[in-house]
C-alpha cells in the first residue's frame, strides 16, 4: 500500500504518483497543477483535524483528508 | 444590448484571487454596469471604455482556473469567447503563482483569440525574490506580457497600448504550440470533423482547440447546447482510450504543464521563495487554539455588527418611513388613495430600504474577509463542522448572518462556488432565527409566561433560548435532508486555494458593497414593493359600507354626548379602533383568516391570530401591528400591555382561552419555522434565478411549521398541558 497525501507527515516533501478519484475532481486537481511528478508538501492541518493545506507550485491549496487520501505520493528522503 | 450595435468586447479573465476585479475597476474607473448572464445567476460586470476613435466594452469574466467546463456557469467563459463579439482577452495572472495562472493564459492563446497577459502583483513577486523575464515570456507565448500592479495603478498605460495593438484587425496570438502525444493527435483528427459540423462558423485554426475542449469537458457535464453526435464521438474516443489504459485528461493537461514548465525554466528564476509574512500570519490564524479564538472573535464581531450595530440605522429608516407616512397622511385627503400611498407604497419602499444597512455592512465585512484572504481561512477552520451536514466550509458566514437577517445572508451565499452547494445553503438558512422573529417571541413570552419560572430561570428565558437552539438544529438538519433529497449529487468537494494575505482596498470594498445593494434594491426591491401593496389590498378590501355607516352614526352620537372633550376624544379613538378591527375582519385577509380557522384550531390558534400570520408575510414584525388592529387596540408593539391583555382575554367559541403556555409555544415554533417573509422569497428568486426555489422554500417551511406546531400542541394536550 503506497502512502497518500493524507498520510504524509507535516513538512515532508513528496512527489505525486497518481490521482485516483472521480474524473471531475481529478481533472480539477490536475488543472490546478497537481500532476504525476509534481512536488507537494503538507504545510498545515486545520484546527479541527480536517482539511489539510498543501504547498504546490508556489501556492497553497486546501483539501479534505478524504480527497487527499486519493492522491498517491512517493515521499522524498527527509533532508 | 438590444437595439444598439454590439460593441467590440474585451474580456478580463483570470484565476480567482489574481486581482482581476481590481484591474477591471482600475481600467473602468469604477463605472461598471452590473447585469446578469442570461440563463445563469452569475453577475456580469461590464464597462464602456473609449480607445482612440472607438468604444469597447470591458467584461469582467468570473474567476476561473481553466476554460474546461462541466456546468453552465463554467461554460460562460467559453461562450463569451466563441459566441460573443470578443475581440481580445486580457488574461490577468498573479505573478506569485505564475504556473497556474499561465495555464489559463496558455489555453486562451491556444484558442487563437488576441490575448494580452497582465502580470499582476509584480511588486509582491519581486519581494519574494522571483525574477521574471517578461520579454522572454512574450516571445515564448506569442502574446504581449505586461507587468502591472493593479492596486497601485502601475503599468496600466502600457497595458492599454498593448490592448490597442491586440484590437487591430488580423492580430491574433501566434506561437505557443503545445505538443500533444501522437495518440491524442489521432483522436483529435477523428473529432475535428464532427466538431466542424457543429461550429461551422468557427475558423479552422480554432477547431482543434475546440475539439480539445470537448475531450476535456464532456462526459460528466451538465453543459447546454452540445449536439448528441459530438457527445457520442467524445464518448467513443474516451472509451477507446480507457480500454488501452490511456488517460485523455492527463495527456492533455500534463502536455500543457510540460510546455509551461519548459517555458518558465527559460524565463524565470526557479528558486523556491522562503516563508513569506503571509505564511507567518497563517501560523497564528490557523493555529489549533489561537486560530479558533481569532475565528470566534471575528465571527462574533460580524454577528454583533449585524445584530446591534445596524439597529440605529434600521431605527432611523423606520422613523423616516413613519415620518413620510405621517406627512402623506396630512397632505392627502382620507380615503383609498391616502391608504394606498401611506400603507402600500411608502410602507413598501420602507420595507425595501430597511434592509440596506445590514446588506451594506455584511458585504463590507465579506469583501474585507475575501480580499484579505481570511475568508478562505474561515472555510478552512470550520469546514470540518459543515462537512457533517453536507455543506461547504464557505456556508458558515451566510448561516451565521441568518441569525440577523436572511435577506443579506442569502445574498452572501455568492461566495460559495458551486451552484448546488449555494442552493442548499440558501434553502436552509431562512430557518435560522432572524432578528425579526424576536419581537414575536417577546410578545408571546410576555403574554403567557409573565412572572413564571422554571427552577432558577425565568420561563421566558428558557423559551427564548430553546427557540434559538432549535433553529440551529433544524437548519443543519434541513441542509442535510435537502442535500440528500431535493438536490442530490456528489458531496461538495473542498478544493480551495488559500491566497496570500493582502490588505484590501477600501474604495473597492465600498464599490462592491454598493453594487450588491443596488442589485438588491432594483431586483428584489420591486418584488417586495409589489407584494406589500398586494398585502395592503388584501387586508383593506372590500370595505363594508354597512360597517362604515354604523360607525359614522356612532361618531355623531358621541359628538352629541354631554361629556368633556377629553372623554369624547377617547370615545372617538376607541370607535376608530373598533371600526378598523371590524373592517379588517371583513376584508379578504380577514375572511381568509376565518376560512382557515378550522386548520388553525388543531395547532392552538384562532382566526385573529390567523389574520396576524397573513399580515406577517410582509415582514414578521408586522404580526404584532396586525394583531393590534385585529383586537381593536390600534397601534401596538411587542411591549404593549393592552395587546398582551387582549391576547390573554381572547376566548375560543367554547369559552376556553386562546393563549395558553402551550399555544404560545406552538405559536413561537410556527414563527420559527414558517417562511413568513416575502423579502426572503424575493431575494431567493433573485439569487437562484427562478421562481421554483422560493416556491419550494415557502412550501417546505410552511408544512414543517404546521406539522411541528401540530405535534407540539396536540402532544402537549395529550400529556395534560394547556
Amino acid at each position: 500500500m503506497r502512502p497518500s497525501l493524507a498520510d504524509l507527515p507535516l513538512g515532508q516533501h513528496a512527489k505525486i504518483a497518481s490521482i485516483d478519484c472521480e474524473r471531475r475532481l481529478s481533472r480539477r486537481l490536475m488543472e490546478m497543477g497537481l500532476l504525476p511528478g509534481t512536488r507537494v508538501r503538507v504545510v498545515r492541518v486545520a484546527p479541527l483535524g480536517d482539511p489539510i493545506e498543501l504547498r504546490v507550485r508556489n501556492y497553497s491549496l486546501s483539501l479534505r483528508r478524504a480527497e487527499a487520501a486519493k492522491i498517491v505520493v512517493s515521499p522524498e528522503d527527509m533532508v | 444590448m438590444s437595439g444598439r450595435a454590439p460593441l467590440p468586447q474585451v474580456l478580463i479573465a483570470g484565476n480567482p484571487n489574481c486581482g482581476k476585479s481590481t484591474l477591471f475597476n482600475a481600467l473602468s474607473g469604477g463605472s461598471a454596469h452590473v447585469g446578469n448572464y442570461p440563463g445563469v445567476t452569475v453577475d456580469r460586470s461590464s464597462a464602456r471604455l473609449r480607445r482612440g476613435t472607438q468604444d469597447i466594452e470591458l467584461v469582467d469574466v468570473p474567476g476561473m482556473y481553466s476554460l474546461t467546463a462541466s456546468s453552465p456557469e463554467e461554460q460562460l467563459a467559453v461562450n463569451a469567447l466563441t459566441e460573443g463579439d470578443t475581440k481580445a482577452v486580457v488574461c490577468v495572472v498573479d505573478a506569485t503563482t505564475l504556473q497556474r495562472g499561465l495555464y489559463l493564459a496558455l489555453q486562451l492563446i491556444e484558442s487563437g483569440v488576441s490575448v494580452v497577459v497582465a502580470l499582476n502583483m509584480m511588486d509582491a513577486a519581486e519581494r519574494l525574490g522571483l525574477r521574471i523575464d517578461t520579454e522572454r515570456l512574450s516571445e515564448l507565448f506569442g502574446a504581449p506580457v505586461i507587468p502591472v500592479v493593479a492596486t497601485k495603478r502601475r503599468g496600466l498605460d502600457a497595458l492599454l497600448v498593448a490592448l490597442d495593438e491586440a484590437l487591430e484587425p488580423a492580430s491574433g496570438s501566434q506561437g505557443a504550440t503545445v505538443t500533444y502525444p501522437a495518440e491524442l493527435e489521432a483522436d483529435l483528427a477523428k473529432l475535428i470533423p464532427v466538431v466542424a459540423q457543429w461550429r461551422s462558423e468557427t475558423p479552422r485554426s480554432q477547431l482543434r482547440v475546440f475539439a480539445l475542449w470537448c475531450l476535456l469537458s464532456l462526459g460528466d457535464d451538465s453543459l447546454r447546447g452540445v449536439p448528441d453526435d459530438v457527445r457520442r464521438a467524445v464518448h467513443d474516443i474516451r472509451e477507446d482510450a480507457d480500454a488501452r489504459g490511456r488517460d485523455v485528461d492527463l495527456e492533455i493537461i500534463s502536455s500543457r504543464y510540460a510546455w509551461l514548465d519548459d517555458a518558465l525554466s527559460q524565463a524565470c528564476s526557479a528558486e523556491e521563495p522562503g516563508p513569506s509574512w503571509s505564511e507567518r500570519i497563517d501560523r497564528v490564524l490557523t493555529h489549533p487554539i489561537v486560530g479558533l479564538v481569532v475565528f470566534a472573535v471575528v465571527m462574533f464581531g460580524i454577528f454583533e455588527a449585524l445584530f446591534a450595530g445596524a439597529e440605529p440605522l434600521i431605527g432611523a429608516i423606520e422613523s423616516l418611513t413613519g415620518f413620510m407616512q405621517a406627512q402623506a397622511a396630512a397632505i392627502l385627503p382620507p380615503g383609498v388613495l391616502q391608504d394606498l400611498v401611506v400603507e402600500g407604497i411608502i410602507a413598501g419602499v420602507g420595507n425595501v430600504i430597511v434592509f440596506a444597512p445590514q446588506i451594506l455592512m455584511l458585504f463590507l465585512f465579506i469583501g474585507f474577509l475575501e480580499d484579505s484572504g481570511y475568508l478562505a481561512r474561515v472555510a478552512f477552520v470550520i469546514d470540518r463542522v459543515m462537512k457533517g451536514v453536507g455543506l461547504h466550509g464557505k456556508a458558515f458566514v451566510p448561516l451565521l448572518s441568518g441569525f440577523a437577517c436572511a435577506v443579506p445572508a442569502v445574498m452572501a451565499t455568492r461566495t460559495i462556488e458551486r451552484r448546488r452547494d449555494r442552493l442548499v445553503t440558501m434553502l436552509a438558512l431562512p430557518l435560522m432565527s432572524c432578528s425579526a422573529r424576536l419581537p414575536v417571541y417577546i410578545l408571546v413570552v410576555g403574554t403567557v409566561f409573565a412572572g413564571q419560572s422554571l427552577g432558577w430561570f425565568s420561563a421566558g428565558a428558557v423559551a427564548l433560548f430553546s427557540m434559538y437552539t432549535l433553529s440551529v438544529l433544524v437548519t443543519l438538519a434541513a441542509a442535510a435532508v435537502i442535500r440528500r433529497t431535493v438536490l442530490p449529487g456528489p458531496a461538495p468537494t473542498f478544493v480551495l486555494e488559500m491566497p496570500p494575505y493582502r490588505w484590501p482596498s477600501a474604495p473597492i470594498l465600498w464599490l462592491n458593497a454598493w453594487r450588491r445593494l443596488r442589485i438588491f434594491l432594483v431586483d428584489a426591491g420591486t418584488i417586495i414593493l409589489a407584494m406589500t401593496i398586494l398585502l395592503w389590498a388584501l387586508l383593506s378590501f372590500p370595505k363594508s359600507a354597512d360597517v362604515a355607516e354604523h360607525y359614522a352614526t356612532e361618531r355623531v352620537r358621541v359628538e352629541q354626548m354631554a361629556a368633556s372633550e377629553v372623554e369624547k376624544a377617547e370615545a372617538l379613538r376607541s370607535l376608530d379602533s373598533q371600526e378598523a378591527a371590524e373592517q379588517l375582519g371583513n376584508s379578504f385577509g380577514g375572511r381568509f383568516g376565518h376560512a382557515i380557522e378550522p386548520a388553525l384550531r388543531p395547532i392552538g390558534f384562532d382566526w385573529q391570530i390567523g389574520v396576524g400570520i397573513i399580515g406577517a408575510f410582509a415582514a414578521r414584525e408586522v404580526f404584532i401591528s396586525t394583531l393590534g388592529v385585529v383586537f381593536g387596540i390600534g397601534e401596538a408593539d411587542e411591549e404593549n400591555k393592552p395587546l398582551r391583555q387582549a391576547l390573554r382575554d381572547a376566548r375560543h367559541a367554547d369559552g376556553t382561552p386562546v393563549m395558553t403556555p402551550l399555544s404560545g409555544i406552538s405559536l413561537m415554533i410556527f414563527f420559527l419555522l414558517a417562511c413568513q417573509c416575502m423579502s426572503t422569497l424575493a431575494v431567493v428568486r433573485r439569487e437562484s434565478g427562478s421562481w421554483k426555489w422560493p416556491v419550494f422554500l415557502f412550501s417546505y417551511m410552511t408544512v414543517l411549521a404546521y406539522m411541528a406546531s401540530l405535534a407540539v400542541y396536540q402532544g402537549g394536550q395529550l400529556l395534560g398541558f394547556g
